[in-house]
């Protein structure tokens, strides 16, 4: 008789389900998954270390290359580190511009998962509209702060700069002719505020369209349902945050339960999972961008009635209005200092968390007064979820690993920082 | 002190009692220090204790302090603080433990306590050399195969030692030493106190 023997194979980190580049190796009993060993830190970039060479508002743009799909939302826990070790306060309509943000980046976020977890277990379509969707609110980043992903939006103390009030526009070349271009322009004619709530009206049909799509769609739920089960208990061991614990039925979210900037204004409403499978998250998923989207609509509700600062307006710590450094001796000497040695932050320790679309992201900053921080930690969410993938992928079939690592959501820019 | 921090500080006070090294509430946040020989003892307690339920370890993260302060530092180099939070208390919590050797830390591994603690004790391992004892797989965890050194350590460089470079000749990846020079654009400077007086001044 032949002797039987387990197989072991590597799983990416070349594979397009990989996510980037994870390294998986799989060790199997025919097509189940006896033990799956990630071997990560390919993409690691010691971005911890090299803030320690960074004064503190240097490493902001770093930030967004943590979590490249949710760009803001990192920068928010860094700068609400400086912000809690400076003790300082941000204007309100910062805070407002923030929240609004968080959830733009939600948006962005799910929609790139939902998109890419259902291309990788075969519904082709999905990734195309969602994608069509993320274009928009890219253009919304852009239009902010001159970039489409790494944003360096937020600062300490506030945000950059005011809503723009004119949205930028498509121009006829070679590939668009004047037609298009009044078409794609059409809901470009007003400021950036318009042209979000135009996508927030939109964005309710949008996502009817993916549900028609997926929530009923046999075939996906032949791949996600009963598939990467945790139970609520598990969740907490293995130090689950965001979707992968509320999908298991703990409804914790920071935004309601630890509400930071003004999350405690607003109003919306918090989805729970049942079971806690891949399934469960995606509904999650579904119901938290509807969610986002009423937020969304209730901050540019609020921030068109209610104009002023959007930047603290603490030489220390924020830079001064460019025109009075040109006109004030006392704000050129505030600009020059913070843009070469920086600002000071006063020796202590603090940990920032924010509900990141993927988990709980935080950032545990150490300050021994100088202009550099001592040690930053980011707390990645994607990390506690991959390290969980021996457990979780144990007795599944190796097809379904690709549905596991689609719903764990996990991007490489943060997990090997 | 809001009231949630003191009935907080309480029970641990209760609950912990001697083996509490002491015990900071700074910026609205819970910090303790234990001794390397309680830590395993304290984190079953802190998991367990129904007045206390930290259920979920959130992370687990290494500190040198042999640079702080520009050299005033005079305690142990190397330290761990795990973030521990209470789905169920709505609080959370930062334990700090001291290493007694700075040749070679060992603390012991909390991953019986929480299962979490595994990939982030790794991290610590590989990044600052600190060993968990008890622990199942310490292997290096994001740093290259078959690196050399503790990278996150103050004194390893940030350029570090090793480069790599294709090979023509070879046909392959090969290592050399570093052909870069450290560069610092701007200086570390701690400042005496009240400094501008940002904040709180």
């Amino acid at each position: 008789m032949a002797e039987i023997r387990n197989y072991t194979i590597n799983f990416g980190p070349q594979h397009p389900s990989a996510h980037g580049v994870l390294r998986l190796v799989l060790e199997l009993d025919g097509e189940v998954v006896e033990r799956a060993d990630p071997h990560i830190g390919l993409l690691h970039r010691g971005t911890e270390k090299l803030a320690e060479t960074r004064t503190w508002i240097q490493s902001v743009p770093y930030m967004d290359r943590l979590d490249y799909v949710s760009m803001m939302c990192n920068e928010h826990a860094y700068c609400m580190a400086i912000e809690r070790l400076l003790g300082i306060e941000v204007p309100i309509r910062a805070q407002y511009i923030r929240v609004m943000f968080d959830e733009v980046t939600r948006i962005l976020n799910h929609l790139l998962g939902i998109g890419t977890h259902a291309l990788d277990i075969g519904a082709m379509t999905m990734v195309l509209y969602t994608f069509r969707e993320r274009e928009d609110l890219m253009d919304v980043y852009e239009a902010v702060s001159g970039a489409r992903m790494h944003a360096a939006y937020y600062r300490p103390g506030g945000v950059y700069r005011d809503l723009p009030d004119r949205m930028p526009q498509y121009e006829v070349n070679r590939f668009k002719n004047a037609n298009t271009v009044r078409q794609l322009n059409e809901s470009r004619q007003g400021s950036m505020l318009d042209f979000l709530e135009d996508f927030t009206n939109r964005f309710t049909g949008y996502c009817d369209d993916y549900e028609t799509l997926l929530t009923d769609n046999r075939i996906w739920k032949q791949r996600t349902v009963g598939i990467g089960v945790v139970t609520p208990e598990q969740a907490k061991a293995w130090g689950f945050t965001g979707v992968m614990l509320r999908g298991s039925g703990v409804p914790w979210d920071l935004r309601k339960k630890q509400p930071y900037e003004v999350y405690d204004q607003v109003d919306f409403d918090v989805p729970v999972g049942k079971t806690g499978d891949c399934y469960d998250r995606y509904l999650v998923r579904m119901e938290e961008m509807r969610q986002s989207n009423r937020i969304i609509k209730q901050c540019i509700d609020w921030l068109r009635k209610n104009p002023g600062p959007v930047i603290a307006d603490n030489h220390k710590v924020a830079p001064p209005p460019r025109e009075r450094m040109k006109a004030n001796m006392e704000e050129l000497i505030h600009h020059f200092k913070l843009f070469t040695e920086g600002m000071h932050v006063p020796e202590g320790e603090v940990y920032a968390a924010v509900e990141h679309p993927k988990g709980e992201f935080g950032v545990y900053a150490v300050s021994d007064g100088a202009n550099k921080p001592y040690r930053l930690k980011m707390r990645a969410p994607g990390f506690a979820h991959l390290a969980a993938m021996d457990e979780i992928a144990r007795g599944h079939m190796i097809a379904d690993v690709v549905a596991i690592i689609g719903t764990m959501d996990v991007v490489f820019g943060e997990i090997d920082r | 002190m809001s009231p949630k921090l003191e009935r907080l500080s309480q029970a641990l006070h209760e609950v912990l009692g001697g083996r509490l090294r002491s015990i900071v509430v700074d910026r609205g946040e819970v910090t303790i220090e234990v001794a390397p020989e309680d830590y395993l003892g304290v984190a079953q307690s802190l998991r367990d204790h129904a007045d206390l339920c930290f259920e979920e370890l959130i992370d687990v993260s290494g500190l040198d302090y042999s640079t702080y302060g520009n050299g005033a530092w005079s305690g142990k180099r190397f330290a761990v603080a795990v973030h521990l939070l209470s789905v169920a208390k709505n609080w959370r919590l930062r334990v700090k433990v001291f290493a007694d050797n700075d040749d070679f830390p060992v603390l012991e591994s909390v991953v019986g306590v929480w299962p979490s603690a595994n990939w982030y004790e790794r991290e610590t391992f590989d990044l600052y050399g600190i060993m968990f004892s008890g622990h199942p797989d310490l292997r290096r965890i994001l740093t290259d195969y078959g690196f050399v050194g503790h990278p996150f350590r103050k004194d390893f460089p940030v350029t570090g030692y090793v480069e790599m470079r294709y090979d023509a000749e070879q046909g392959r990846v090969v290592y050399q030493p570093v052909t870069i020079e450290p560069r610092e654009n701007t200086p570390r400077i701690v400042r005496e106190e009240n400094y501008g007086d940002v904040g709180h001044g």
